[in-house]
């Protein structure tokens, strides 16, 4: 079953087409790469995904309703959480509390206080931080406050987790790592959508990939065909 | 019509004041990013010295231009050496910095007030210079009035020029743009920021020389006009210098517009507009 | 012993509070009228820095409409008084405050921070003189006479305000619109983006800080028997309530209850005695702190701040 379907969506800055009419699908259970060069747009359409940029044309739908234009903590109720590309972690707050908030504010306050720190403890274990919950959120490391990004998200129960490299600048150990977690939020039943540079990564993790270029969507395919599609070879993987 | 011709042109006499006062603030916000509430002080500075010149040695007051100008620039030059440049240094994030530097600027104002009032008492002051009428489209206007836009028109003009075309013109704009760049294209970028502090005061005092000659002044008529100025700036959009310049002329025709219908209502109607405004097109005219 | 002393540390804070609010609750019975009339101005200054501190400390937003409110508070004292008991004038204050702090918040605080900061510094002015034409030119009489309490009354009601408004923050901070606010204060995108409604959140705040300023200004207003426009909406009491809290201190809950305190008691001082410099001493107040003691008066009483001061002076 279909999570979300994007149709035609379309984001210019002034004269420029940070992404343009790109149809996108992603249905429940899968992992899906998004990649392409610098620039591309990728950011662009996961800010348009979680409403932080309105769209100029085009329509989402998640879970068979009609999401376009809502604001950011909607788009978080209904299901569709995020990480960011530059991290934006509450840094003051320890990390416990930083997914206390997602637990909190994400389930719009279904849950008690007791439960969202069960949670929240629960969360940061599976990520791996329980040893630093208590330490303030900007004196972890890259690698770690990454972590914390995606648990904050998981913690607000998402159907769809979109998440922005969540490889860039760490070590092989850590990219393996972080691969591992990937796997297990899709075990654990979370569908993910993941922009990612590292290609090793993102080809043996991936059901499927898409390619944005220049805002539009030039290819989509399993890791497979990606890696031998003469023109994503020639805009990207050849660089 | 004569009224029509009487309301715009008395609109751009006004509006060019305004221009000049936007100007500045637009230049210490948006390259400097010190929300300076203290802006309507150095216009109140201004205007008092050049009505002392002008009382007490009969100093033109197109003349204490060269006085007031020059050690505006220079106080506002030396506050951001000392008061800014260290918040910069310590603040950890560019928000902490323009909110420590909004207080700074808070506390300026309590101190450049509170000498003013020491200095020339809380006494509304005013003189007499070319308060001759003229006629214009059979319109009268004094012809301090006139020359008031005049020089407003010169100095906004000037100034853009500079910005548009001088080496050091083209620094401020780049730091403007975005400072670390301009930090690695070999702008110094700190005395970049004060010397835009230091125009941005110069332009505020040479205001309030202007000022002076058209309309009573006392210590503490400088927050009336730093509102006005922070209106204008969203008006033509934050951080644009052209649109601070079209932003003040369109205030005030506004203005002149209110007046003509209902004096004391005018402050009001400005901020009507602002509030509409923020609710239409906080980008401002200007802005993208 | 050790559980014996832990336990005392535990209960050392609410303790000391209790005591200050009992001897606080009983002042008029033991102090000089001048005394009350003295504590009363400083509570209030207290008020208005920690309701200022409600909103604007977590989320980094400078409000400058603190004036705003107390004067909105003080004209519907001077408006109701004699048609209404006093604590139902207050609680108008109060309501009307919240209103426009709403409508005020509304509008500005789904932007940036700095058209926030530029709207409310002009909103004392706007009112002013909305309130300035309207009795020129309506009512045709400029000022009013406000029905008066008398001083110990008065005393007790700012002091009720007080307490009410400490509470208040003290819950806020521990529920969980303070941790919202926290969040926000941290980081708007990622707040929003974890399921705050960032605008609900702060526009609420900022309303339900002005509710003391608001109440405050009511309960102030029979104290001065006749207020007129100019009297009432006066940007200095914004100014100063920013001023008091960044002197105290930010990131403590005592620093702007202390810092108020410590201001206000200079500024009684300095109007009684030098009231030519008031302006001047305050202003160089605020930016020595901001410059060299960032963290406000608590600094001072932190040991690590005393232990550098001590290092500098003793050779190694
Ligand atoms: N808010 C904005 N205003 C104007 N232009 C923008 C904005 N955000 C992004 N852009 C532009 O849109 C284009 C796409 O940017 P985007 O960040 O989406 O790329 P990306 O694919 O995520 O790149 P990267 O791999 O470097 O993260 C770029 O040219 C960028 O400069
Ligand atoms: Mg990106």
């Amino acid at each position: 079953m279909s999570l979300l379907e994007v149709e035609g969506i379309t984001k210019n800055f002034g004269g420029l087409a940070a992404v343009s009419h790109v149809d996108l699908r992603v249905d429940e259970g899968e992992v899906v790469g998004l990649i392409g060069p610098n620039g591309a747009g990728k950011t662009t359409l996961f800010n348009l995904l979680s409403g932080a940029l309105k769209p100029s044309s085009g329509a989402i739908r998640f879970r068979d309703e009609n999401i376009t234009g809502l604001k950011p903590h909607q788009i978080c109720h209904k299901g569709l959480a995020r990480t960011f590309q530059s991290v934006k972690v509450f840094g003051g707050m320890t990390a416990s509390q930083n997914v206390l908030a997602g637990a909190i504010f994400g389930d719009r306050g279904q849950m008690s206080p007791k439960q969202a720190g069960k949670e929240a403890a629960r969360l940061l274990e599976f990520v791996g931080l329980s040893a630093v919950a208590a330490a303030p959120a900007r004196d972890l490391t890259l690698a770690n406050q990454k972590r914390l990004e995606v648990a904050r998200a998981l913690a607000t129960k998402p159907n769809l987790l979109l998440i922005d490299e969540l490889m860039a600048g760490l070590n092989p150990t850590e990219v393996a790592q972080a691969m591992d977690l990937v796997a297990a939020i899709r075990k654990q039943g979370t569908t993910v959508l993941i922009i990612e540079h590292v290609m090793k990564a993102i080809m043996s993790i991936c059901d499927r990939i898409l390619v944005l270029h220049h805002g539009e969507k030039i290819a989509e395919g399993t890791p497979q065909e990606i890696a031998t599609s003469r023109t994503v070879v020639e805009v990207y993987l050849g660089e | 019509m004569e009224t029509f011709l009487g309301v715009v042109i008395g609109g751009l006499l006004i509006g060019g004041l305004y221009a000049l006062i936007a100007m500045g603030l637009s230049l210490q916000y948006g390259v400097a990013r010190v929300l300076n509430v203290s802006h309507g002080e150095f216009i109140m500075l201004g205007a008092l010295t050049t009505w002392s010149l002008y009382t007490a040695f009969h100093i033109n007051p197109l003349l204490s231009l060269a006085v007031c100008g020059p050690a505006a620039f220079a106080l506002g030059y030396v506050l951001h050496r000392t008061v800014y440049r260290r918040i910069l240094a310590t603040s950890p994030s560019p928000g902490v910095f323009e909110s420590n530097s909004l207080l700074a600027s808070f506390g300026l104002l309590f101190v450049i007030q509170n000498v003013a009032l020491i200095a020339w008492g809380a006494n509304t002051r005013g003189y007499s210079y070319l308060a001759v009428p003229v006629s214009l489209f059979g319109v009268l206007f004094g012809a301090n009035q006139l020359l008031t836009l005049g020089c407003a028109l010169v100095v906004g003009v000037a100034f853009y020029v500079f910005l548009a075309r001088t080496r050091v013109g083209k620094a401020i704009r780049a730091a403007a743009q975005d400072s670390t760049s301009a930090a690695l294209m070999g702008v110094n970028i700190n005395s970049v920021l004060a010397l835009c502090f230091g125009f941005g005061a110069a332009l505020a005092a040479i205001a309030g020389m202007l000022i002076s000659m058209c309309y009573p002044v006392t210590p503490v008529m400088g927050i009336p006009y730093t509102i006005i100025a922070m209106i204008v700036v969203v008006l033509g959009g934050l951080g644009s210098i052209p649109g601070s310049f079209l932003g003040g002329l369109v205030l005030g025709l506004i203005g002149s517009l209110v007046t003509y219908i209902e004096p004391s209502l005018t402050l009001v109607a400005y901020y009507l507009i602002f509030a509409l405004l923020l609710l239409v097109k906080p980008t401002g005219i200007m802005g993208r | 012993m050790q559980t014996g002393k832990a336990s005392w540390l535990r209960l050392r804070t609410p303790v000391l509070w209790l005591a200050l609010l009992a001897a606080m609750g009983t002042l008029s019975l033991y102090a000089s009228p001048y005394t009350v009339i003295m504590v009363t101005n400083i509570l209030m200054y207290v008020i208005l820095t920690v309701s200022w501190v409600l909103f604007s400390a977590p989320t980094g937003y400078i409000s400058l409409a603190t004036a705003a409110f107390f004067g909105v508070g003080i004209y519907t004292s001077a408006t109701l008084g004699g048609q209404l008991p006093l604590p139902l004038i207050i609680l108008t204050a109060g309501v009307a405050s919240f209103v426009l702090a709403a409508l005020v918040g509304a509008l500005t605080l789904r932007l940036k921070g700095v058209y926030f900061a530029f709207f409310t510094f002009g909103l004392v002015e706007l009112i002013k003189h909305l309130l300035l034409w309207y009795e020129v030119s309506v009512t045709g009489v400029r000022g009013r006479f406000v029905v008066s309490a008398d001083n110990v009354t008065i005393y007790y009601i700012i002091l009720g305000i007080l307490v009410i408004l400490l509470l208040t923050s003290y819950l806020i901070r521990r529920s969980r619109v303070g941790l919202a606010l926290q969040a926000i204060g941290e980081g708007e995108d990622a707040a929003a983006h974890t399921g705050i409604n960032v605008s609900a959140v702060k526009t609420f705040v900022f309303a339900l800080s002005a509710v003391f300023a608001g109440a405050a200004g009511a309960a102030m207003a029979t104290r001065w028997g006749y207020v007129d426009p100019y009297i009432a909406f006066d940007y200095l009491f914004s100014f100063t309530a920013v001023a008091m809290a960044v002197f105290g201190g930010l990131g403590r809950f005592e620093g702007p209850i202390l810092g108020a305190v410590v201001f206000a008691f200079l500024r009684e001082l300095l109007i009684t005695r030098f009231p030519y410099v008031y302006m001047l001493v305050m202003g160089s107040v605020l930016v020595v702190t901001i410059l060299y003691l960032p963290q406000g008066l608590v600094q001072l009483a932190q040991k690590s701040t005393w232990r550098r001061l001590r290092g500098h002076r003793e050779p190694a």
